[in-house]
């Protein structure tokens, strides 16, 4: 199955993030950059490539996750829906609000099931009951999680299995509502079948949300995504529709990497 | 660790059976008569106890606070850090006599004094030792235990869950308060323990800034003098005129603060794995 094969490059949509000549430092160290890139809304972009080619660095510059890694600097420019992210006023949590995350593990917090997708909204000061219950059950069932939990809510989330710990986070993130959706490898810890279900899932959110993923599962890029982006060596390679890319990428270095010559 | 077991066990044994024998109802529960060679130690159970209370309520956020500043917030490379590290760990190793002299000038002289100064036209009524110098004294003293235990249960907090609150727009605040300290009680808890035990145990500290040789009275106010477990077996040891008629009170009143120190210490562990089981993990 073959999700991005027929779509073709959106206009700019609501979620749209542009990216306009980013670098990443660590320290002295250049880690990623410059880039430029322009990822359509309401669609799923993959991000592949060798381990270190600075793709996940990208993923955490989207929503200034970096800045919590001590002596990361970043240069450029990100905006989302045409406002800039890294705007002197603008501040990192609001950014987060708009743009979450889910991680390669899965990290559930040691609460209730209840309690960790209504973590994002009670600090954004939503506390009536019915609405967090009504919020709570909606991103649940976005998630693709309500009918295995509906009954044990108030349990612990750590009583989940790793694929269920991955959903409940993923509803957690989608509970607070926001543009975009960043996935660092959500996957890779998971067996075939946990995996299946965060692929259809995946492809599910796209229609209300923009999904950024990176992924060393060129099968699973392809599975999922409308648009590649190949990073190598901390530089942007190429970047177009999935079917493009793994039928005929424009650069060589693109074909070694996903006939597997290398990386 | 035989050797270990072997000391404490000669120590408890021996202190068991020389002090069961006075321990009484009596002797629990009411002061010390006939020039202590009679009655009980009531007053130096509660005083001990208040003590203790105050302490802890004092030691406790004081060295939460700064183990969540010094872990969660401040620079660990800034030289102000540096500065409250270093004297963190010189705290822990002050004498504990040094901390009754520091007491007596800061809390009872300086602080007690400005207090009477300014609300009590300079009548004596915090300017001399009282229960809370003492506690507050003791808290001096135990602060360090407080602030390491705290910054190691901060530390055992995964990054994960703190990335995880991040990624959902939690300021930093917001982590710290809601998924962080959380996870960090149990550890918080060990810290305390540690802390209430040293606090009952310490006599040097509250020798100038609150404990009294004699009263018989419980303290009912902060600046009421009191008497402690810790004190009163010094006293009866090497300050009654007969030792020898003091003898069996005095065991007794060692197995009492023995007793007292294990029972604090239980309690605190009961709540301690109690919130471990709430959380599910075993950090």
């Amino acid at each position: 199955m073959n999700y991005g094969a027929a779509q073709v490059i959106a206009p700019a949509q609501s979620g749209h993030l542009s990216v306009t000549q980013l670098s990443v430092y660590y320290g002295d160290k250049k880690a990623m950059g410059p880039v430029d890139m322009h990822i359509p809304g309401r669609q799923v972009t993959a991000l592949i490539g060798p381990s270190g080619c600075g793709k996940s660095t990208f993923l955490r510059s989207l929503n200034r996750m970096n800045e919590l890694i001590p002596g990361c600097r970043v240069e450029g420019e990100v905006k989302l829906d045409d406002e800039p992210i890294y705007g002197s006023n603008v501040d990192a949590v609001a950014v987060r609000r708009r743009i979450g995350m889910v991680f390669q593990k899965s990290n559930p917090f040691p609460k209730s099931i209840y309690e960790n997708v209504a973590y994002g909204l009670r600090i954004g000061g939503v506390n009536d009951r019915s609405e967090l219950g009504g919020r709570i059950e909606r991103a649940l069932e976005q998630a693709a999680l309500w009918d295995e939990v509906k009954d044990r809510l108030h349990e612990s989330a750590l009583g989940l299995s790793g694929g269920q710990q991955q959903r409940l986070c993923i509803a957690r993130a989608l509970a607070v509502e926001p543009d975009v959706i960043l996935m660092d490898e959500p996957a890779s810890a998971l067996d075939p079948i946990a995996t299946a279900r965060i692929e259809e899932l995946i492809h599910e959110l796209a229609r209300s949300y923009t999904v950024v993923i990176v992924t060393h599962n060129m099968q699973q890029a392809a599975r999922v995504s409308h648009h590649t982006a190949f990073f190598f060596m901390g530089d942007l390679v190429e970047f177009d529709r999935t079917d493009v890319i793994f039928t005929k990428p424009r650069r060589p270095k693109t074909e070694d990497y996903i006939t597997g010559r290398f990386g | 660790m035989l050797l270990v077991l072997a000391v404490l066990l000669v120590i408890v044994i021996d202190v068991v059976r020389n002090g069961v024998s006075r321990l009484t109802l009596d002797f629990l529960s009411k002061g010390p008569s006939e020039g202590m060679t009679a009655g009980g130690i009531l007053p130096a159970i509660v005083g001990t106890v208040a003590m203790v209370v105050l302490m802890t309520v004092a030691a406790l956020p004081a060295g939460v606070a700064t183990a969540v500043y010094l872990h969660e917030y401040a620079s660990p490379t800034a030289v102000t850090t540096r500065i409250i590290r270093v004297a963190v760990n010189n705290l822990a190793g002050v004498p504990s006599i040094v901390f009754g002299l520091f007491g007596l000038g800061f809390f009872v002289q300086f602080a007690g004094r400005g207090i009477d100064k300014v609300f009590f036209g300079g009548a004596k009524v915090y300017g001399q030792p009282a229960l809370l110098w003492a506690a507050l004294t003791m808290a001096v003293l135990t602060l360090p235990v407080v602030i390491v235990a705290t910054e190691e249960a901060l530390a055992a907090v995964s990054r994960d869950v703190r990335l995880a609150s991040a990624a959902l727009g939690a300021t930093r605040f917001q982590t710290v308060v809601r998924v962080v300290l959380p996870q960090a009680v149990p550890g918080i808890l060990t810290g305390a323990i540690l802390a209430v035990s040293r606090g009952a145990g310490e006599v040097a500290p509250i020798l100038f800034t609150g404990a009294a040789y004699f009263l018989p009275t419980l303290p009912h106010a902060l600046h009421d003098q009191f008497m402690q477990l810790g004190y009163h077996v010094y006293v009866l040891a090497t300050q009654s005129p007969d030792v020898d008629a003091t003898r069996p009170l005095l065991y007794s009143t060692v197995l009492v603060l023995l007793g007292l120190t294990f029972a604090l210490n239980a309690s605190a562990i009961v709540v301690r794995s109690r919130m471990r089981r709430k959380l599910g993990s075993h950090a």
